[in-house]
């Protein structure tokens, strides 16, 4: 039986008075690969970037509706406590320039001021490199810091970043876009095997990518939600019109 | 048509020799200042110039021992004054890129570079020195000060400018707080940029003559106390050259030479700071 | 319950923390404005004694006269627009050719750096250091050419000051005059060179008419620099409060006279007062400059 992790309730958003998401809901379920996918200017970014409320930080945007995590109310709660709950990874990496590896991992825990004894940021480090399968590439060179390595292991060290906050979801915001395909399937085994720690929603643009990794995919367009469902029926059997003509091509 | 070719070519030569001829000219000026000040301050600097208070006329021995103490002392205070506003005021404007209230800022922060030094003097004038009926070395430091915020603010800008957004936002992702992702993840970015502007503003006031005349005002002790006159290198300078006796004279050069040697070196170590520190993205 | 209020507590914390930091930059922005608003102000209030007792014969009077009481400002506005624009003569064609020697012939290399490098020691050189050698090494030299051509052999005056401003102001039009002709599209240049034009032909007719709205600017700043100059000028310009007869008379600037006759007056005196008033005078005319400046280029570079 499948739990929810999300909640999506009639969810709006703006940038100034142009209506970017339209009446979106959604239910995530808990400890699954959810793709979100859809044509450029559908509103998938801004939809996974609205449940960690990274959205209001752009000046003039706006927001009504209900979105709950477990069953906290996201818009009730300080953005910060979201944000620490719920991971991101990004398009391009960003690791931090002036960190060590090691220091870029625990981050999350640095920055906020939390402190940690040796013995157990030095567990989460491993852990979370472990995770996102970068621990052997770099367990020896911990203290270097993180620029030179490729910008496949620099995705996976954010993620690693992401994860060692154990959140309760993570964000993938097409995040094999700017690598190269060998990175890119190093990255997709990872999500794969991710999913038994943490629920994951991830915004593609590249439909074979939902249908190899995720469970459940959500199709949208022009701001609305068209159609979700477990992936397999959505890519054979799709129940809306317009579902079918992105998934063959047709446009997008 | 043949002429006509020919002289074009000539005078596309005559004009590219030209050029080169008066941007060697313009390097003369830099060897004869340079060449003076070495041969006639390195014969000045002795132990005695170091160490030794200045001396009335006539006694041999005097130094000026005050003066680069002072030097210091005034660079401290105008840097405690300069730094902490003119670094808040940098990160402001680089995050506020709009808006009507940065615009003004940045208006009155390129003002403030063009004003005259002496007139930034009258200034601390009129509100340190009158209400303390004294000039003082802390007078001199808030002149000093004032003239070190806009590099400051400008380059602070600058950098924090070229930093992506994108660190900000994997900072802010992980649910660090506004101020905190400031402080511990863009201001260590930027830092060799920020050095970098604070070293330069320094190299810019040390040599500043202009603005101490009524402030600092100049001494011939030893001055610890910021609340009573202080001496400084530019200001012996100025008064010793314009001197009509020798040995003040010679000491004008001494301390032309570690003046020059100061600010030229400061430059150097701000453009070292850069090259060794940058952060790459 | 107790976990609700720590969270609670934390989050007031957090948010606390976070509107202070914003306020803090926030007054730091204001803070400069308040110091421009200040500046002007204590200029305007303490000249306001003078310009009651003189009125606008402060303006045009011709004559500076501590003793007697006559304060006219109009000696020191010659002295320095002459200074400054005959400094201005003098180096542009020096400060031209680096930024053409550098954006254009030399943009690499070891003859590139040597003259970039002389550029900033030139710009470092503290100005009470140029005056200091402009006694030593430049009056002689004036003098010299004095005596030959029978003038009064003072070696100090218009003459020295604007040579000494001039090598002063050079790196700041060269450097950016240097950057817009780096910018100059390669594309332009090389339409240009395929018409069959010579080097010389495409920087003048191409690459000058581009840039020259950077250039314009750097000779503004160049100028707005020269206006300000204090201790170089007062050092070699000879003090003397008139207006100068010929180019090689003695005379003073705006804030050569500050400088030298501030510490002399007395406090609350109309001396002093008319002392401030021409720090007012110099003040306006260094921020006109600059704002006509930038007008200027920014309606050079819109037609761009």
């Amino acid at each position: 039986m499948e739990s929810t992790v999300l909640k999506i309730e009639e969810f709006y958003a703006y940038f100034g008075d142009h209506c970017v998401l339209n009446n979106v809901s959604l239910s995530i379920p808990r400890n699954k690969v959810t793709a979100v996918m859809g044509p450029s200017g559908c509103g998938k970014t801004t939809l996974i970037r609205c449940i960690n409320r990274m959205h209001e930080l752009i000046p003039g945007t706006r927001v009504s509706g209900k979105i709950f995590l477990l069953d906290e109310d996201v818009y009730a709660t300080n953005p910060i406590i979201v944000r620490r709950k719920i991971g991101m990874v990004f398009q391009r990496p960003n690791p931090f320039p002036t960190m060590s590896i090691y220091d870029n991992v625990i981050a999350g825990y640095k920055l906020n001021g939390i402190r940690l004894a040796k013995s157990e940021s030095g567990r989460i480090v491993e852990e979370s490199l472990r995770k996102s399968a970068l621990w052997y590439e770099v367990k020896d060179v911990l203290h270097r810091k993180g620029t030179f390595l490729s910008g496949g292991q620099q995705q996976r060290l954010c993620l690693a970043r992401a994860l060692a906050m154990n959140p309760e979801i993570i964000l993938l915001d097409e995040p094999t876009s700017a690598l190269d395909p060998k990175s890119t399937s190093h990255i997709e085994e990872l999500i794969t095997q991710l999913e038994n720690d943490v629920t994951i929603i991830i915004v593609t643009h590249n439909t074979a990518q939902a249908a190899r990794i995720s469970d459940f995919t959500a199709f949208m367009y022009l701001g609305e939600m068209i159609e979700f469902g477990p992936t397999e029926r959505m890519f054979t059997v799709p129940q809306d019109k317009r579902t079918e003509e992105y998934l063959t091509g047709k446009f997008g | 048509m043949k002429s006509g070719i020919g002289f074009r070519v000539a005078k596309d030569v005559i004009f590219r020799g030209m050029i080169i001829l008066f941007s060697i000219l313009s390097g003369i000026p830099l060897i004869v200042i340079l060449y003076f000040i070495v041969k006639n301050g390195i014969s000045s600097i002795n132990w005695d110039f170091i160490v030794n208070l200045p001396k009335p006329v006539g006694e041999i021995g005097g130094g000026v021992s005050n003066a680069i103490i002072g030097t210091f002392i005034l660079i401290i205070i105008s840097s405690i004054i300069s730094v902490p506003i003119g670094l808040s005021a940098g990160i402001y404007l680089s995050e506020n890129r709009r808006g009507k209230i940065p615009y003004v800022v940045r208006l009155c922060v390129e003002t403030l570079q063009g004003i005259p030094s002496i007139v930034i003097g009258i200034i601390a004038y009129t509100w340190i020195v009158i209400p303390m009926k004294s000039p003082s070395a802390l007078s001199g430091g808030v002149a000093l000060g004032i003239m070190m915020l806009p590099v400051i603010i400008r380059t602070t800008e600058e950098t924090l400018n070229l930093i992506p957004i994108s660190l900000r936002e994997a900072s802010l992702a992980l649910g660090v707080p506004y101020f905190r992702t400031i402080l511990r993840v863009v201001l260590p970015a930027g830092l060799s940029g920020i050095v970098t502007g604070i070293l330069l503003s320094i190299a810019r006031i040390t040599g500043e003559t202009a603005p101490l005349l009524f402030t600092a005002f100049g001494s011939n002790f030893m001055n610890l106390n910021v609340f009573k006159p202080i001496a400084s290198l530019p200001l012996v300078i100025f008064n010793y050259a314009t001197s009509p006796y020798n040995e003040w004279i010679s000491l004008a050069w001494g301390a032309s030479f570690v003046l020059v040697v100061l600010a030229l070196g400061l430059n150097l170590i701000a453009k070292l700071v850069v090259r060794k520190w940058k952060v790459q993205f | 319950m107790l976990k609700i209020a720590k969270k609670n507590k934390k989050r007031d914390r957090l948010n606390i923390s976070e509107s202070v930091f914003r306020k803090i930059l926030y007054l730091a922005g204001i803070c400069m404005i308040v110091i421009i608003f200040t500046i002007f102000l204590t200029l305007l209030v303490k000249s306001l004694p003078a310009f009651r007792t003189l009125g606008v014969h402060f303006l045009y009077g011709k004559t500076w006269d501590p003793v007697s009481s006559e304060f006219g400002s109009i000696p020191f506005l010659v002295g320095t627009l002459i200074t400054s624009f005959l400094s201005l003569i003098i180096s542009i064609p020096f400060s031209l050719s680096i930024s053409i020697f550098l954006g254009e012939y030399f943009r690499e290399g070891m003859a590139s750096s040597l003259i970039k490098s002389s550029m900033e020691l030139l710009a470092g050189i503290p100005s009470v250091i140029y005056g200091f050698c402009g006694i030593f090494i430049l009056v002689p030299v004036v003098r010299a050419i004095e005596m030959k051509l029978g003038i009064t052999p003072m070696g100090v005056g218009i003459f020295t000051a604007s040579i000494v401003l001039s090598i002063m102001v050079i790196p700041y039009s060269a450097s950016l005059g240097r950057e817009v002709i780096q910018l100059v599209p390669s594309e332009l240049k090389e339409a240009a060179f395929s018409l069959g034009a010579t080097r010389y032909e495409v920087i003048r007719k191409v690459v000058l008419p581009y840039a020259r709205s950077g250039i314009f600017a750097g000779i503004l700043l160049s100028l707005g620099r020269a206006l300000g100059e204090t201790m170089a000028v007062t050092m070699v310009i000879g003090n003397m409060n008139a207006i100068p007869k010929n180019i090689f008379s003695p005379s003073n600037t705006m804030a050569s006279v500050i400088a030298n006759e501030f510490m002399e007056a007395s406090p609350g005196s109309l001396h002093l007062s008319s002392l401030v008033a021409v720090g007012l005078l110099l003040f306006v005319v260094t921020a006109v400059v600059n704002i006509i400046g930038k007008y200027i280029i920014k309606k050079l570079s819109v037609e761009i």
